[in-house]
């Protein structure tokens, strides 16, 4: 028995059969000397290529919609374009193979789309690529395309985007990749599905594994290739519970969040991108209580438009249907920064540039952002919430921005809903002076991960502190207890949309402090909601 | 020569669909040459890398040169594919 550990993205157990995906590694034939029969298996490639990307095509309408096999069929007009041909004749003519031709072209093509200043042209980089690298590897002898006789595990290093549209969606019980992150396609794929999938494992992709027998732990973070009995006795059993436990909450879908005291509580949910919504319609969320809007402004090579800011937006506004959003502005900071910010290299980023700090001191970029937000609330409830504010001068500051760029766009004309402004409290500072925040604003939405982290001092990315890292600390509850009385007191309300608010231990303290809103992961909603109906706290 | 003078109006611009249906309509005309220009960048209007990377979004002006055998037809029915497209 082979075990390993990752970082689970999705809980859940699956047990089957290990599927090896690799892109084709091969090194590229070289040229046979004759450019002719070059250009001549070049042409022979190209029109397999078409015909596979042809049954793609129907296959891609029906599963995933027009959008996905447009893409595709702008894909094979790519393989008609003259400039693409005639930059491959011109290679295969100076002595290159075919293969050799195209995969250099593909790159030159696919690196002058990922120059342009436009994220939408920008992606297409990847079609380009896509496209070239079907030819070569039809040159190259291979096969594009993999599959799966019966349902089970796909092993990968990562995943592209392209390669999880082929992916044969009803086979995979679970995704394991050696690399991504939380937040790369093979993550939000496993979450949109709800499976389970570990990201970051020291799992070797190698072809020994394939076909073995493998179990995924998406509860704990481990799989086992090979399992002995035991445990896979042992995984059946947790298998077996969380599918009843799964049926169970399903029970609560569209029901009312409300203890058996009649006490309302709202629960919505976190997200980091527009096609999260998706999840947030499945996990039954009752709106989006944080929208965290980094996804715009990460990976990329200068700031995005406000176009493109509210075309995102748009689309979260639009997919919720009436649910209620709160867009986070812009959380960037020294640890999680894009290079086209420029910013300084800082000693200590938690507590550096980072957050509304870079809004007050680079106007230009949150003045960007705000058209954005306030365009889109013209199409649906929105509110906003400035992160890390620590004063109330902060406040009242980037409050007389929102201003100024309200009256600038109604001065054009420019239709804008009623936004409701609020604040992340997760600083210690603003929960002691919560009592005047609270009159400068619409609502407070405390953020338990760094609030945690500055009031016990404890760096939250170290994993040598766990121990110390206690989230439910006597003085942080002080300080929930004091947001919450300070934010009803001025007649606000109040959430919490740190990891804590999921925290099912937590709820009836919650619950009892009198907070309004819990914003959770989407999939946590469910037994968010089974455990608020089950209490019988009241608030004090 | 025909000229054809218009501003874009759909608000994604010319993203890969409506650049892969431009293409496409520029195409049936066999016996012209046709050349988009958009902000100072000039491309054949029948090569879709090209068509894609004018970048041309709500707002810009572009301009279409048709020279060939079937010019009015072209002019034509590329300006009703603007119309109805863009």
């Amino acid at each position: 028995m082979i075990q390993g550990t990752g970082r689970p993205v999705f809980s859940g157990v699956a047990i089957g059969r290990a599927y090896i995906y690799k892109k084709e590694q091969a090194s590229l034939p070289t040229s046979c000397g004759d450019a002719a029969v070059e250009q001549q298996k070049f042409e022979e490639a190209k029109a397999a290529a078409v015909e596979q990307l042809q049954a793609l095509v129907e296959e891609t309408t029906e599963r995933l919609g027009e959008e996905q096999a447009m893409i595709l069929d702008v894909q094979m007009m790519m393989l008609d374009d003259l400039d693409y041909l005639e930059s491959i004749e011109a290679m295969i003519k100076n002595g290159a193979s075919a293969a050799e031709a195209v995969k250099e072209t593909g790159d030159t093509f696919s690196a002058a789309f990922a120059a342009m200043d436009d994220a939408y042209m920008q992606a297409r980089a990847v079609d380009v690529k896509d496209v070239s690298s079907r030819v070569v590897t039809i040159l190259c002898g291979g096969k594009v395309g993999f599959s799966m006789e019966e349902p089970g595990i796909l092993v990968a290093e990562d995943l592209t985007p392209s390669e999880t549209v082929q992916m044969p969606k009803d086979k995979i019980l679970a995704f394991v990749t050696r690399q991504g992150s939380s937040n790369s396609h093979t993550a939000i794929l496993a979450r949109i599905m709800g499976l389970p999938a570990l990201v970051k494992t020291q799992i070797n992709v190698d072809d020994d594994i394939d076909g073995k027998l493998m179990i995924v732990d998406g509860f704990e973070g481990t799989y086992y290739i090979d399992p002995d009995e035991e445990t896979v006795a042992a995984m059946k059993e947790k298998q077996r519970n969380a599918q009843e436990y799964q049926r169970e909450l399903e029970t609560y879908r569209g029901k009312e969040s409300v203890t058996k005291n009649g006490q309302k509580i709202k629960l919505y949910a976190n997200i980091g991108n527009p096609s999260d919504v998706e999840h947030v319609l499945k996990g039954d969320a009752e709106g989006v209580g944080l929208l965290r809007s980094e996804f715009l402004y990460l990976g990329r090579e200068d700031y995005p438009t406000e176009d493109e800011l509210f075309e995102a937006y748009r689309k979260v506004v639009e997919g919720l249907e009436g649910r209620p959003l709160v867009i986070r502005t812009l959380d960037i900071g020294a640890d999680k920064q894009a290079d086209y910010f420029e910013l300084d290299k800082e000693e200590n980023p938690a507590l550096g540039l980072r957050g509304i700090r870079i809004c007050i001191r680079r106007p230009k970029v949150f003045r960007t952002q705000m058209r954005a937000i306030y365009r889109a609330s013209a199409l649906g409830p929105v509110g906003v919430m400035f992160p890390m504010i620590a004063s109330v001068w902060e406040v009242r500051k980037v409050r007389e921005m929102c201003e100024e760029i309200r009256r600038e766009m109604q001065e054009e004309g420019i239709a804008i809903g009623s936004v409701e402004h609020g604040i992340m409290v997760e600083t210690p500072a603003a929960a002691v002076i919560s009592e005047q925040l609270a009159k400068e604003v619409d609502f407070f939405s405390v953020g338990t991960n760094d609030l945690t982290q500055y009031t016990l001092a404890v760096d939250r990315q170290n994993p040598n502190l766990e121990e110390f890292y206690d989230a439910h600390h006597p003085a942080l509850l002080e300080l929930l207890r004091m947001v919450a009385a300070n934010a009803h007191k001025a007649g606000i309300w109040c959430g919490i949309c740190g990891e804590l608010g999921a925290d099912l231990s937590m709820t009836e303290t919650f619950l009892e402090m009198g907070y309004d809103e819990l914003s959770v992961s989407p999939t946590r909603v469910l037994e968010l909601r089974k455990k608020v109906c089950e209490s019988e706290v009241t608030s004090k | 020569m025909k000229e054809i003078k218009y501003t874009i109006t759909d608000p994604l611009g010319i993203h890969a669909r409506p650049a892969g249906q431009l293409v496409k309509a520029a195409s049936a005309y066999k016996d012209s040459d046709i050349k988009i220009t958009v902000n100072g960048k000039t491309v054949d209007a029948k090569r879709i890398m090209g068509v894609m990377q004018l970048g041309a979004k709500q707002g810009h002006s572009l301009v279409i040169a048709i020279n060939g055998g079937d010019e009015e037809a072209a002019a034509a029915g590329l300006e009703k594919f603007l119309k109805e497209n863009l």
